[in-house]
């Protein structure tokens, strides 16, 4: 053995250098836009995917609410304020009964003034679906009153609790999603024009603009967010319909989100700058509107979607946060934020607790987006 | 006597989300005490995926699948440490890498790091294994850095590494591998990165020290001169086999595998014969379509007239002529129609700013760069419009990497079709053409609807060429068009260019750090040294009597695959780049810029200021 390294081996296996290299590519793989390629990889990373489907069905409950809430997101029930979350129940006595609820004898203890409720365990009320209920208006245009679920005859239905005008809490929080919803995206889309804009002229033009644009970003990033956001939403005369407070607060968390995406818009420019495919194009003789619309735009599109998924999170939390305070959306409007202003007193989230239930979906929200956001940072560059 | 290291059957397999990969299969080898082996093969052979199998810093993806890796401790005879069984990151194998086996990497200044002192980092090896105080590692580390070369060791420990060279900062590396005597050396691409005359330096320091120390050194290599120069044993690796092994002599002197066969006759040689063609392993079938020769008019095609380049530092710019970096002085080169020029220079000899100045992307700070498309020559850098478009279209770049020159997003005919795209050709006639360019690198036109990471580095690098080729240009300007491939494909690529040029009188400048394939690409040649033209002459006179130092000097470092002209390591040791260092009559002081002397017919040579005086 030990001559092993001295004597002459050549290997007798047949050899044939036509045999293309181990690409391991298959034909649909070569043929696979950059596109395709990023659907792929960010298909592998399951946690994304998982939150990608999570933020559909959140999205998608936005054009039905008034279908998917019990009930609609004012209605009052004097003699149930504060009532606690009621259970659904499938064995009434043991035996079968299907979906039901024990209805709640409210109670008044005089010498605490606390308000209590019993369920009554003797009348088991059975739970109704798609059920003609409380009428709406879709958009506020088409008549309807079909509910997904309605609370049984006579009976109530709090499934999350009620808050201290006796409102059903879950049907707040499924309305509340419109805006809070809608409000991240808004202001991510105000953003991304703005950062596109500004990291664009100072990644392309560099020189004096990059420096003027670097300057302005850095001056927005040190002025303290929340007292800033506190000013704005303030300067919003209160007079406002609740539809344009809720463009203003948008436009605010707009117009201070940008640098980031400026800042990752202005990189990415700059390293495809260096690429030798665009001094290539250049070279060909190409036009900047050339260079910029067939190389630059579709070789950072992806980063940038990223990105800005990333930044949808902030803006939620930033309206939360606003709202929490008193300073964001204000009722009749209803907002997550808006409904965590109510919980706002310490000794009412002692005795009601389920008044923070609306931070469960804002959390669910900013963890998915968070998620999402990775999977496709991940997926942007497919070639790596 | 036995082996040093031996591995025996090793398998790894890659497993990603997309393929599983089998990287090496059944490799089996010998290292011996105090002897050289060297691993040769290409990209994807599977050999830096050994050497990281050897220290156990495999990638996570990597599973090693079955076989051994045993390390015969040098101080306890008879000890065999089974490497493959120890677990990757435990005390007995961190106790192996670094104290009795090291690594260099090919890659110096990402290797070092730059917040800490080339002392620091050379002792912290010796403080980790031996708990050294830092008075005593940095006298050891003083005398290692003396063994490595470094001219004054006392400096060097307190210097961070953006201050050095990148021959030294690899000086520095090996110094640090070396400092707790390790009986094993692995070497991955040690000098790849290196200028040839640096990688000269470097060999011969390490089989200077092997010799000294009586370690043994794996050494990775694509390199067959690097091998026929520093080896003693040589093993073969293609795509993750073993097809050859034994000694130099067995191996380079009676090939007996196909693959090593063809590689070696694929190597462009300095003792080629005139008119010989380099055999690919992979021929390309390209399919020229005939065209009627081009009309070559006499004068020069493209002329360079006494161009000089000064980078002003931003940091320096108040402090005034402190802060200048003459890139390029006082250059003039011509190219004949038809003809190839090969620009030759080190790192940092102003050969790519110069290529730029030539494709406008440089403005020159003085002299002109003249182009002759048939109506007499012309200043480049005073055209504008349409002039300008059309110049852009007769004069065509190809890039040195052809990962980053093609863009990811296009499809191969997006990409053929761009450039007459932008120069308004209707779209019936670019989809003819994109066919006809695909024939003409030797891709097959179904080809055209894949995008770029479907292909190889070498039909990247031809798609390079069909693109550069798409407009019909009367130039070629080719910047390390073969420097990033493996050597199989460099024949290739080469042959591909030699064919294009006669079938459509195309015009190449070539710039190149590699003179093998200077010499056998170009007509004349001019070597360029500190941003001068230092040699000028046709390939056949400058090889045959090249007169400056500094070509002498270039020409000696560079290892020939062949066992009968080895390296004079003697004759390298030198500093060859510097210009006040160069003997009488070429010396030339930091004032002075010389002046070209015809020493022969065509054959033109730099000389100083008092040879000038004198001649005048």
């Amino acid at each position: 053995m030990q001559e092993a390294g001295r004597r002459h081996f050549v290997d007798t296996a047949p050899f044939d250098p036509a045999t293309g290299p181990a690409h391991g590519h298959d034909a649909a793989t070569d043929t696979a836009s950059a596109w395709r390629l990023i659907a792929r990889k960010f298909l592998r990373h399951r946690l994304a995917v998982a939150s990608l489907i999570i933020l559909a069905a959140m999205y998608a409950t936005i054009p039905v609410v008034e279908f998917l809430a019990p009930y609609e997101q004012n209605k009052r029930h004097g003699d149930m304020l504060y009532a606690p979350p009621q259970a659904v129940h499938l064995f009434h006595e043991g035996a079968f009964r299907g979906p039901f609820v024990y209805p709640y004898r409210a109670h008044f203890d005089l010498e605490s003034f606390q308000r209590s409720y019993i369920a009554d365990t003797s009348a088991p009320q059975p739970l109704r679906f798609l059920c003609r209920g409380e009428p709406y208006h879709y958009f506020g245009l088409i008549a309807g009153d079909r509910h997904l679920l309605c609370p049984p005859e006579g009976g109530s239905l709090f499934l999350l609790g009620t808050d201290k005008l006796g409102r059903d809490l879950l049907s707040r929080i499924i309305y509340g999603a419109r805006i809070s919803l809608v409000i991240g995206l808004a202001g991510v889309a105000i953003s991304f024009v703005l950062g596109l804009f500004f990291g664009g002229i100072a990644g392309y033009f560099g020189g004096l603009t990059d420096a003027a644009v670097q300057r302005l970003i850095e001056i927005v990033r040190s002025v303290p967010e929340l007292p800033l956001w506190l000013a704005l939403s303030a300067a919003l005369p209160p007079n406002w319909s609740p539809l344009a407070i809720f463009f203003g607060i948008t436009l605010i968390l707009g117009l201070l989100d940008w640098p980031g995406l400026a800042r990752a818009v202005r990189s990415k420019l700059l390293a495809l700058r260096e690429e030798d495919f665009v001094a290539a194009a250049e070279l060909m003789g190409a036009s900047p509107r050339h260079v910029i619309q067939r190389h630059l735009i579709p070789n950072f599109m992806s980063h940038l979607i990223a990105s800005a998924t990333l930044a949808i999170p902030t803006m939620i939390l930033g309206e939360t946060a606003l709202s929490f305070l008193g300073l964001g959306l204000r009722p009749p409007v209803t907002s997550w934020g808006v409904l965590l202003n109510e919980a706002q007193n310490l000794a009412a989230v002692q005795l009601y607790p389920w008044l923070l239930l609306p931070t469960v979906p804002v959390l669910v929200t900013v963890l998915a987006y968070n998620f999402l956001g990775d999977g496709l940072r991940d997926a942007a560059d497919p070639y790596h | 006597m036995t082996p040093l290291l031996s591995i025996r059957d090793l398998t790894i397999d890659f497993r990603t989300d997309r393929q599983n990969f089998r990287a090496l299969d059944g490799l089996s080898l010998d290292v011996a005490p105090g002897r050289t082996l060297a691993l040769v093969g290409e990209s994807g052979s599977g050999k830096s995926v050994t050497a990281q199998a050897i220290l156990r810093i495999l990638p996570r993806s990597a599973t090693i699948t079955a076989g051994r890796i045993l390390f015969a401790e040098p101080e306890q005879p008879g000890t065999v440490r089974e490497i493959t069984a120890l677990p990757a990151d435990g005390p007995q194998m961190r106790e192996l890498r670094g104290g009795r086996i090291a690594m260099i990497f090919q890659e110096p200044m990402t290797c070092l790091s730059p917040l800490h002192t080339i002392g620091d980092q050379v002792g912290e090896a010796l403080r980790v294994h031996t708990g050294a105080s830092r008075a005593d590692a940095d006298a050891q580390t003083r005398d290692a850095l003396a063994r490595v070369g470094f001219p004054d060791p006392e400096r060097a420990l307190h210097t961070y590494p953006f201050e050095l060279s990148g021959g030294l900062r690899q000086r520095a590396m090996i110094a640090m591998a070396l400092i707790m005597r390790p009986a094993l050396l692995v070497a991955d691409e040690p000098t790849t990165a290196l200028d040839v005359t640096t990688q000269a330096q470097i060999l011969a320091l390490l089989g200077r020290l092997q010799a000294e120390t009586g370690m043994s050194i794996l050494l990775i290599t694509h390199d067959l001169g690097v091998v026929a120069n520093m080896a003693h044993d040589v093993a073969v690796l293609y795509r993750g086999r073993l097809v050859e092994a034994g000694s130099r002599e067995d191996v380079l002197r009676r090939p007996g595998h196909p693959y090593l066969r063809a590689l070696i006759k694929a190597v462009p040689r300095f003792d080629m014969a005139p008119g010989e063609r380099l055999t690919p392993i992979t021929p390309a079938r390209v399919t020229i379509p005939q065209r009627p020769p081009p009309v070559l008019r006499p004068g020069p095609i493209l002329s360079v007239a006494g161009v000089s380049k000064v980078f002003a530092l931003r940091s320096a710019k108040a402090s005034g002529e402190a802060g200048l970096i003459r890139a390029v002085t006082d250059v003039s080169l011509a190219v004949k129609a038809g003809q190839t020029l090969g620009l030759v220079g080190e790192s940092g000899s102003g050969k790519t700013t110069l290529s730029k100045m030539v494709m406008r992307a440089v403005v020159p700070s003085a002299g002109r760069i003249l182009f002759d498309a048939g109506a007499g020559p012309r200043n480049v850098h005073a055209l504008s419009g349409a002039d300008l478009f059309a110049y852009r279209r007769a004069v065509q770049f190809v890039f040195q990497d052809p990962y980053s020159s093609l863009d990811p997003r296009m499809t191969v005919g997006e990409l053929l079709g761009e450039p007459m795209r932008i120069h308004g050709i209707p779209k019936r006639e670019r989809q003819q053409r994109t066919r006809d360019l695909m024939a003409m690198v030797g891709l097959d036109p179904g080809g055209l609807s894949r995008y770029p990471h479907a292909f190889s580095g070498g039909q990247r690098q031809r798609i390079g060429i069909a693109r550069a080729l798409a407009l019909e240009p009367r130039v070629l300007l080719l910047d390390e068009p073969v420097s990033a491939l493996d050597v199989s494909v460099q024949a290739q690529i080469l042959n591909l260019l030699k064919d294009l040029q006669a079938a459509l009188g195309l015009t190449y400048l070539i710039v190149s750090h590699n003179l093998a394939v200077i010499d056998y690409m170009a007509d004349t040649i001019s070597v360029m040294c500190r941003g001068r033209i230092v040699e000028a002459a046709p390939k056949a006179t400058l090889f045959r009597n090249p007169a400056h130092p500094y070509t002498r000097a270039l020409l000696a470092a560079v290892p020939d695959p062949s066992l009968d002209h080895p390296l004079d390591f003697a004759a390298v040791s030198g500093e060859h780049s510097d210009p006040t260092a160069w003997p009488e009559p070429f010396r030339l002081t930091a004032a002075e810029s010389g002046a070209m002397r015809e020493i022969e017919a065509g054959h033109e040579v730099r000389m100083g200021g008092t040879e000038a005086l004198r001649a005048a």
